[in-house]
């Protein structure tokens, strides 16, 4: 029993990394009906930008997670900038096979600087781990910032999103963005601003999953990265909620078939009930249905 | 007996009550328009009658058969083809082949047949070439075969869509505002055209549209609809001096 | 009929294509001008232009995006690489054999795009993109974890290792999980790569242009109007789908007879093969079966010309990609392409006119 619990939280706890990016993931194709495959590796740089400054140049922990949150605000706005922008009203494909384009880049651009060789990631996480029933059951100090972050950002984004004015204008945008430019919203802004959250979200949550899991490649934000566009589209892509209650329960899918099943199908179960999902409701979770006029 | 039969039809959205009641009786070889304001439900009457909509009551019979609560594809076989009110072509295909694409259940042969080339895909495959071909040039669009279909002007759209519902052999052609867009010039030769396809394929034709003079210039017998409920019918001169519907039209 | 003698010539020019570069490169091979790393390169390139003319047929005549044409490909390389392990001994000659794989990757994939394509094209766009990844995913995953061994008893199977198939003495482990299948005859050759391209374009240029092609791309370009006229959208999305995933397990079985050790990894069966073949589709033009063949072997070349520049190459893969996607999808691209096109014309007139 306590068994399963501390797997339920280890499940939680990596839930809480999927959904931070499926947020981002979900934010982006809401507002710009794409798929930014190039997010995962955003999510590697934070981590990596933690790395140079912490561990390389010493840095306070928090110093080096603002600078990594920072500097993945700035890359996400640059990459929509040169890589998507021009490419607003090409076909979809077109916009994957860059998105594509820029994950290679990203991660052959660590690839140049780090090297391939696994660096070993240094928690930045200093809350002691907490003991519960009498010391069985361990909540790490990870575990306890990962999901408290996530749930604090994802209501801050809820609320954002609902209250303030460049919220609103990315629901406008998200809904319709021809109509929400002529009622004056710029939308080409909002597109940027959806960005520049996305990928500071990305950069928490590379942070977060480091210092759980602190192997550290170039590669690293690659899986998670699918694992969370599955996440959000599971909840129902382009839903807020949605991508927080789809990648949690993900995060607990994949702990608990590691734990009980087998940890070399826990990703095929995981994409398994994507399957089931989407098969018993055709747009996720939470997903609006939409119905061809004829 | 009539060749379209429809007796107390009706569709609800959630509560919303779209079509409510509709009856319609259609003779073999008639033009029969369908009329009314904006929003009356006469797309979704078209959309009940061609099986894109499942009507939650009554019935539709066709030559005898009914055909109520079946599917677009099977209904097409049964007889009914239409046209769209936004043009709905095959845009990345040939004019020609997007006629062609209407022979598809009159020429077959197998996928194997098409892959391995068999005699068979010559044979047939110039069967259909030549009935596309002598359709495309009653709409006069044989000379442009070649041509992208999304190339085509407006006008031609229009026409080729036609062209392409009567490929599938229908006993009913329903045309959804077949004269949308058009030019008063361009207006009047298409009410030839529907005329002449009237004769030459002894072809039964309901269409829903606004323009009055197209209406009153082709067709025999008119339905209005109003609020998704049939407000009168009756031979076309009358119907249209009806008060009812001239309200009906342009307010108290 | 100009059209089709127009269309024929232009396939006539694909087949021939591929016939002169078969014929350069076994010149070339004589001469002693191909190293033997383009010799290694030969074998997979014809399998990266089978994967790419049979991806063309779901995502640029279908038009459905799929993300897990490599998971078909898995399923053809392992079906066929377990049946020519098992008969190795018993059916001879090898070419014999080698034609029984084929037919053997070639259907199983085609059961497997029958039985994901069932659920998965009830889904539109980006979801049906997501599942199929989904289940290329699946198949490798459930590939690693396999192990099949066979002793005087028949055959055993265990998802655990190699040990709990709890074989006799003188049991032959045949696929062992993670490591997969060991021994697999080389029978694949460039001859042979070359012969399955041209088969692969005999099959998908004539089904395009035939009846039931005809019918998929009215799907594709509008599936109410297909509907209307009679179009039956399930069975033809389901047969051009199963169509390409059995080509796709052609190149699998071409794959799997090209090496020793057949292994399922991220890197050859995972969703990363199957972008790299989109990328191959939407590069070479969607729908343009000549422009698919081309691009995946200029782009499977490119890093390895670059090789010299070491480090650097995937980088200018990656630059090339976006720099290629923004020139000729973007509105500012088109605008210059349209000029140049116009520069051009107007100094072939000018030439013209002298």
């Amino acid at each position: 029993m306590i068994g399963f619990i501390s797997y339920l939280v280890n499940g939680i706890s990596l839930g809480s990394v999927y959904a931070l990016i499926a947020l981002g993931y979900t934010m982006v194709y809401g507002i710009a009906k794409m798929l930014n495959f190039a997010h995962g590796d955003v999510i590697m740089i934070g981590a990596y930008v933690v790395f140079t400054t912490v561990s390389g140049m010493g840095l306070p922990p928090v110093l080096g997670v603002l600078i990594s949150v920072v500097a993945c605000t700035v890359l996400g706005v640059l990459i929509e900038r040169i890589a998507y922008k021009p490419l607003r009203k090409a076909s979809k494909l077109a916009v994957l096979i860059t998105a594509i384009g820029v994950s290679y880049f990203l991660q052959n651009v660590a690839l140049l600087i780090y090297g391939a060789n696994t660096k070993s990631f240094t928690s930045v996480v200093t809350v002691p781990a907490l003991k519960l029933m009498d010391g069985q059951l361990v909540l790490s100090g990870e575990t306890i910032v990962t999901v408290l972050a996530c749930l604090i950002i994802m209501a801050g984004l809820m609320l954002f999103m609902k209250y303030s004015k460049s919220g609103r204008a990315m629901l406008a945008v998200s809904e319709d963005s021809g109509a929400a430019q002529l009622m004056g919203v710029n939308v080409n802004a909002t597109i940027a601003l959806t960005f520049a959250i996305g990928s500071a979200l990305a950069a928490i949550a590379g942070v977060l999953m480091c210092s759980s899991y602190p192997a550290l490649t170039p590669y690293t934000g690659a899986m998670p990265g699918i694992k969370a566009f599955v996440a959000a589209v599971f909840g129902g892509i382009g839903s807020i909620p949605g991508a927080f209650i789809g990648g949690i329960l993900l995060g607990i899918i994949e702990i608990l078939s590691k734990a009980y099943i087998s940890s070399q199908l826990a990703d095929a179960i995981v994409f398994a009930v994507l399957i089931v999902v989407l098969l018993v409701k055709p747009t996720g979770l939470l997903g609006k249905q939409i119905q061809e006029k004829v | 007996m009539a060749l379209l039969e429809v007796k107390n039809l009706g569709i609800s959205f959630g509560g919303l009550r779209a079509v409510d009641d509709f009856h319609m009786e259609i003779e073999q070889g008639q033009l029969y328009g369908l009329i009314g304001p904006n929003g009356a439900g006469k797309t979704t009457v078209f959309n009940l009658l061609t099986g894109v909509y499942e009507p939650t009551d009554g019935y539709i019979m066709l030559d005898g058969e009914n055909i109520t609560g079946k599917k677009t594809i099977e209904i097409n076989k049964h007889g009914i083809a239409r046209t769209f009110q936004n043009i709905r072509l095959f845009s990345e295909l040939t004019v020609l082949d997007n006629v062609k694409v209407g022979l598809h259940n009159h020429y077959k042969y197998s996928t194997l047949t098409g892959i391995l080339r068999l005699p068979r895909y010559y044979k047939v495959e110039k069967e259909m070439n030549e009935r596309a071909m002598e359709l495309l040039k009653v709409f006069d669009l044989d000379k442009e075969a070649d041509y992208k279909a999304s190339n085509l002007p407006y006008g031609k759209q229009r026409k080729l869509e036609i062209a392409r519902a009567l490929a599938t052999d229908p006993k009913l052609l329903l045309l959804d505002e077949p004269a949308a867009g058009m030019n008063p010039n361009e207006t009047l030769e298409l009410m030839k055209t529907i005329r002449f396809v009237r004769d030459k394929f002894h072809m039964t034709i309901l269409l829903i549209e606004h323009d009055m003079k197209l209406v009153s210039g082709i067709c025999e017998k008119l339905t209005v609809l109003n609020f998704g409920q049939v407000l009168t019918e009756g031979p076309t001169a009358e119907v249209l001096k009806d008060p009812k519907v001239i309200t009906a039209y342009l307010g108290e | 009929m100009k059209k089709m003698s127009k269309q024929l010539r232009s396939n006539l020019i694909t087949y021939g294509i591929v016939v002169a570069a078969y014929i350069i490169v076994t010149f070339c091979m004589q001469a002693g001008m191909v190293s033997s790393l383009l010799k290694g390169l030969l074998v997979p390139l014809c399998v990266y232009v089978i994967l790419a003319i049979s991806l063309n047929l779901t995502v640029g005549i279908l038009g459905e995006l799929s993300l897990g044409h490599a998971g078909f490909m898995c399923a053809g390389a392992f079906s066929s690489a377990l049946f020519s392990k098992i008969t190795a001994d018993v059916i001879q000659p090898a070419g014999l054999r080698f034609f029984l794989a084929l037919l053997i990757g070639t259907v199983v994939a085609a059961i497997f795009g029958l039985l994901i394509g069932i659920p998965v094209l009830r889904l539109k766009g980006d979801y049906l993109a997501i599942v199929t990844l989904a289940f290329g995913e699946i198949i490798k995953n459930v590939v690693n974890v396999v192990f099949l061994g066979r002793d005087s008893a028949g055959f055993h199977m265990s998802t655990k290792d190699s040990i709990s198939l709890g074989l006799e003495p003188g049991g032959q482990v045949l696929i062992k999980g993670p490591q997969g299948i060991t021994g697999t005859p080389n029978d694949s050759t460039f001859l042979i790569g070359i012969i399955l391209i041209l088969v692969t374009l005999f099959i998908v240029i004539n089904l395009i242009n035939s009846r039931t092609g005809r019918a998929i791309m009215a799907i594709r370009d509008n599936r109410i109007a297909a509907e209307s006229v009679g179009i039956d959208i399930t069975k033809y999305k389901l047969l051009a789908f199963s169509v390409s995933a059995a080509l796709a397990g052609t190149a699998g079985v071409l794959y799997a007879h090209n090496l020793s050790t057949l292994i399922a990894l991220p890197k050859n069966f995972g969703y990363n093969m199957s972008i790299m073949i989109l990328v191959f589709v939407v590069l070479g033009g969607i729908g343009n079966i000549r422009g698919s063949i081309i691009a995946a072997v200029v782009l499977t070349l490119l890093p390895e010309m670059l090789r010299a520049l070491n480090d650097y190459r995937m980088l200018i893969y990656a630059v090339v990609l976006i720099a290629t996607m923004i020139f000729t999808s973007s509105q500012g691209g088109q605008e210059i392409q349209e000029r140049m096109k116009a520069f051009f014309k107007r100094r072939s007139k000018a030439e013209e006119g002298k």
